[in-house]
């Protein structure tokens, strides 16, 4: 709690404590800890001095803006037609083999989230995914296998 | 601001630069269906119903939120217009738990209205509300939020932010899955919400309601065990005729009181003689306070002193600003002063036994039932206040009775406990607590009335959202010597939001009162959360006209000369802020969470 309360603090002092420093001090929560728990959108409301449920409103906004606990690394698949239709279910298909989970769901050792985005961006090389904030492009059943296996022994 | 000149409908009308195209609509006399926009509130424009069509535009403009431009030519009733709020409507149908007959807002429904004014037969679209799971949050005292019904035009989001800086309800994700949320989309009862009822007031649908009680409240007139008393707030008797009929600022008191008896209470009695019963006992609190502050040189005493009649405001104190719960007078709302006089002294006297009793109370108000259900509430050893209903609740209930309201002949309340003086009526009024305090607490120390024409302090009146007054007390009774010479500096706040903006400037030390009334909703009482909808600032207005219209006719019209309080003093309570006072009128509070 106190170190949840120590950071909020840190980021309203760096990034101010008006009504637009609720997004980057919602990102810096995120990049710390991953998600944001109640206990943290309480603290920025606190320091803000907004209500709770504003806060709330905020985060649930934006996709990557996440209010349950994540992994430590969060693999976002595209979702959107250009990347389906390159193969994007081989790919989802092998993460999920490897790594035992569906999609909205993590492992049980909190290391990978899997869940779907919207498009991001790189249809020309579809399929595309994102780990955490690094995209990966072009997939195809091997290559993300090799992927998550460097991931798995970071 | 400069005049400009508009056509609409081929009508010509001038209007202040500024107005938007529906406030000029209204002006020229057009109505222009709307569903977010409200006249407290600040424009959203996310309903879409008031679509009209602006020559030169190519696309309909919501027009709540369209400034008028000099020389604008708008049509509101285009066949391109109709059909485009037609498909606004039925898409908002949708989505929307149209199970109409099984609804609490049934035959009050806006969207209902509009529904049927379009004539919306078929269904064009999906019916979505089988995919949709929506959630339904009933295990609050004083609100049902039902998310099935709701249609997003976020009235009820405004009203909690802009009228009352709390925020309970927010917006919260997107698209098709946003919706009204609290935080964490916890219940009501876990939140910051202090049960104020603006957003069941300004909802357009049902999605807002209060929690209704008429069913226990007609069980206990059918049960022959049972002697029922009633109690009426004083806004209600200004505002009911608006539900039956009448126009708004039309007094129904005579006439309420005649409909309850036909409803079959056994006994009417009137809030009202406990607001002047509050006056005795807050009135020598605030005395004691300041005996204690200037006399003994008390550094404990806790000064301003703040009223404590609304119970939304209560709620909001103990959430926003805990570490002044000391500053609360000690007093309880006159409803629950009553409540714990209706099963002691009333059962006493009149020979009943208090588990027969069964007390309900006519409120403007929905944080008033919250109230009755807080544990403290219990002094007379059972539930003080059994149901709370509101104004409207009411008015259903003398519908349901098949009353003729319209022609009905006046009665007078019963005794004991239903005399009272023009000082307790207008507790309905913002600032009307405090005035009714300065003219008792004046009289009590000088032996004079208040140095104002025909009782009325004017400067404690009026609209603003914060005003302040000052007295100064001269000539004292020698037994209040130690006040000669004092400037009673006072203050009065309506609405929450002015109020956390009051305490911000108390806090911050910029200002210092002695006393302050606090209301939590817009104009007082007579803009309470039970009150008829609509309510809007004209509405209060003529409210508030009738309310002190109502004081300047009555007898009396100071709380100290109410006959039932000497009697009800001599005969059971001894003295103000004595023992049994402070065994059954006082409370105490509790610090909850901030968040």
């Amino acid at each position: 709690m106190d170190e949840v309360k120590a950071l909020v603090n840190g980021l309203a002092n760096k990034h101010g404590r008006t009504r637009e420093s609720l997004l980057p001090i919602l990102q810096g929560v995120v990049d710390k800890m991953r998600y944001l728990s109640s206990e943290a959108m309480t603290e920025v409301a606190r320091e803000l001095d907004l209500s709770a449920a504003q806060v709330f409103g905020t985060a649930t906004f934006y996709s990557f803006l996440d209010t349950q606990p994540r992994g430590k690394y969060v693999i976002r698949i595209c979702k959107t037609i250009s990347c389906d239709m390159h193969g994007k279910r081989d790919v989802l298909q092998t993460i999920e083999e490897i790594l035992k989970i569906r999609i909205g769901e993590t492992t049980s050792n909190r290391k990978f989230t899997l869940l779907e985005t919207n498009c991001l961006g790189w249809c020309h090389k579809a399929p595309a995914m994102l780990i955490n904030d690094e995209p990966y492009t072009e997939l195809n059943a091997d290559k993300v296998r090799d992927i998550i296996n460097e991931y798995i022994r970071k | 601001m400069s005049k400009i000149s508009i056509k609409i409908d081929g009508i010509s009308i001038d209007i202040e630069e500024g107005q938007t195209i529906l406030e000029a609509a209204k002006l020229a006399g057009i109505k222009i269906p709307s569903l977010c926009y409200h006249e407290d509130l600040r424009v959203a424009g996310n309903c879409r119903v008031c679509l009209v069509e602006l020559k030169g535009a190519r696309n309909l403009v919501a027009s709540c939120a369209m400034p008028a431009n000099d020389g604008m030519e708008v049509s509101t009733n285009t066949h391109r217009v109709r059909e485009a709020r037609k498909h606004v409507i039925e898409l908002l149908l949708s989505e929307h738990n149209a199970d109409c007959t099984k609804c609490y807002k049934n035959g009050k429904c806006e969207l209902q209205n509009l529904a049927s004014e379009y004539i919306v037969g078929e269904h064009m679209f999906l019916d979505l509300v089988p995919d949709k799971h929506y959630s339904i949050d009933r295990y609050n005292p004083a609100i049902v939020k039902d998310d099935s019904r709701c249609i997003r035009c976020q009235r009820c989001v405004r009203t909690c932010e802009q009228l009352q800086s709390v925020s309970a309800l927010g917006v919260a994700y997107k698209g098709a899955a946003m919706k009204v949320s609290t935080f964490y989309e916890n219940e009501l009862f876990e939140v910051v919400c202090t049960n104020c009822g603006q957003c069941v007031n300004r909802c357009p649908t049902g999605a807002l309601v209060e929690k209704t009680y008429i069913d226990e409240v007609w069980d206990a007139l059918y049960d022959p065990n049972k002697h029922v008393v009633v109690q009426t707030a004083p806004a209600v008797r200004v505002a009911l005729g608006e539900e039956l009929g009448f126009g708004p600022g039309q007094r129904v008191t005579g006439k309420m009181v005649t409909a309850l008896k036909r409803i079959g209470f056994d006994s009417i009695l009137d809030t009202d003689f406990t607001a002047d019963l509050t006056i005795m006992e807050e009135g020598t609190e605030l005395l004691r306070r300041l005996k204690r502050a200037i006399v003994d040189k008390d550094p404990n005493v806790s000064l301003p002193m703040f009223t404590s009649c609304s119970p939304g405001w209560i709620k909001f104190i103990e959430h926003t600003f805990p570490e002044y719960l000391d500053n609360l007078s000690t007093c309880k709302s006159p409803q629950q002063m009553f409540g714990a006089l209706v099963k002691t002294y009333y059962a006493q006297k009149r020979n009943i036994d208090p588990a027969n009793i069964v007390s309900v109370s006519i409120m403007p108000c929905t944080a008033k039932k919250f109230e009755a259900d807080r544990p403290e509430m219990r002094s007379s050893g059972y539930k003080d206040v059994d149901y709370v209903l509101t104004t409207r609740e009411l008015a259903t209930m003398i519908k349901q009775t098949g009353i003729d309201f319209l022609t009905l002949a006046d009665s007078s309340y019963d005794s004991i406990m239903g005399k009272s003086t023009g000082a307790a009526v207008i507790f309905g009024a913002t600032g009307g607590v405090m005035e009714a305090a300065l003219r008792t607490a004046y009289e009590i120390v000088t032996g004079r009335e208040v140095p104002f024409d025909a009782l009325n302090i004017t400067p404690v009146r009026g609209i603003e959202g914060m005003r302040e007054a000052s007295i100064k007390i001269e000539n004292t009774l020698p037994a209040w010597g130690f006040l000669e010479g004092v400037e009673l500096k006072t203050a009065v706040a309506h609405g929450l939001a002015n109020a956390k903006l009051l305490m911000e400037n108390i806090h911050a030390g910029a200002k210092s009162y002695h006393f302050v009334e606090i209301m939590a909703c817009p104009g007082g009482c007579l803009g309470g959360g039970g009150q008829p909808i609509p309510t809007n600032a004209d509405i209060r207005k003529k409210r508030a006209e009738a309310i002190y219209d109502e004081d300047m006719n009555m007898p009396l019209r100071k709380s100290h000369e109410n006959p039932e309080i000497s009697i009800i003093y001599e005969e059971f309570l001894g003295e103000p802020l004595g023992t049994k006072s402070h065994e059954l009128l006082h409370t105490h509070y509790k610090e909850r969470l901030r968040y």
